[in-house]
């Protein structure tokens, strides 16, 4: 799957009108994918995953960073993500499925905070966004 | 046996008493269309869908998408019988319309994006989290004729 030009504006555009509530948008995309999908939990026993926890707020902020920073480098995602890629295989090891869950509830966040935003187009530019940045995060898990 | 608790229930009935189907159902049809093209493969006699405007203009999406949220509307009416409510519409779409049960997944997260458009901060982690149980519930029992 290849971003187009088009996908790349659409993408670029979210992010700038995000902007410095990446953060939140992070933190947010996580509480929901914990609420809505349990299993995901599995990955984050040492974590506080109550309401408002600072572990989480603290862990979107990372994950929002990560994504700021691939649309930063759109153009090479593998570098831009070549570290953190490297340490999913080698440490993390997420079941790739979750990218997709965690995608999904990223979208979910900028729905509702940002619903014009997300018009059909933008929202098919952003999902392929995302699933090209789980591709890579999985792509040497073997 | 699927358990619904108050709350859910509440979450439910209180996002589909403002949910228009006719809208919410052609845009998710919609942005199914679009987001996922693949999905066009079963659409082969709906006319223009070469384009997000074409297809979001579409007549016959729109009124499928009417269609598909109607019946939808079915499930709300009877959550502690899903199996029931979709078994002869599960038959359908696999020995008439031979549709991949993937899509009806597909399907779920894209109406659950619509509702959090409509509901913004409403749409709840909550709220969200009874909506992908029961899109996943209404997908599986969809799925569960297949053979």
């Amino acid at each position: 799957m290849v971003l187009s030009a088009a996908d790349k504006t659409n993408v670029k555009a979210v992010f700038a009108k995000i902007g410095g509530q990446a953060d939140e948008y992070g933190a947010d995309a996580l509480e929901r994918m914990f609420t809505t999908y349990a299993p995901t939990k599995t990955y984050f026993p040492h974590f506080d995953l109550g309401k408002g926890s600072a572990q989480v707020k603290a862990h979107g902020k990372k994950v929002a960073g990560a994504l700021v920073e691939a649309v930063n480098h759109i153009d090479d995602l593998a570098g831009a993500l070549s570290k953190l890629s490297d340490l999913h295989a080698q440490k993390l090891r997420v079941d790739p499925v979750n990218f997709k869950l965690l995608g999904q509830c990223f979208l979910v966040t900028v729905a509702t905070r940002n619903p014009g935003l997300l018009t059909p187009e933008v929202h098919a530019s952003l999902d392929k966004f995302l699933c090209a940045v789980g591709t890579v995060l999985t792509a040497k898990y073997r | 046996m699927v358990h619904w608790s108050a709350e859910e229930k509440q979450l439910i009935s209180s996002v589909w008493a403002k949910v228009s189907v006719e809208e919410c159902g052609a845009e998710a049809l919609a942005r199914l269309l679009i987001v996922y093209p693949w999905t066009q493969r079963f659409f082969s006699d709906f006319g223009n869908l070469s384009s997000p405007t074409a297809i979001i203009g579409n007549p016959k999406v729109r009124a499928h998408g009417k269609k598909v949220l109607t019946s939808f509307g079915e499930a709300i009416k009877n959550l502690d019988n899903l199996k029931g409510t979709y078994s002869q519409l599960s038959e359908l779409h696999c020995d008439k319309l031979h549709v991949d049960p993937e899509n009806f997944r597909l399907l779920g997260d894209i109406l659950v994006i619509v509702l959090a458009t409509h509901f913004t901060k409403d749409f709840t982690p909550a709220c969200q989290a009874t909506w992908q149980k029961l899109v996943g519930l209404v997908a599986h029992a969809l799925a569960r004729k297949y053979h």
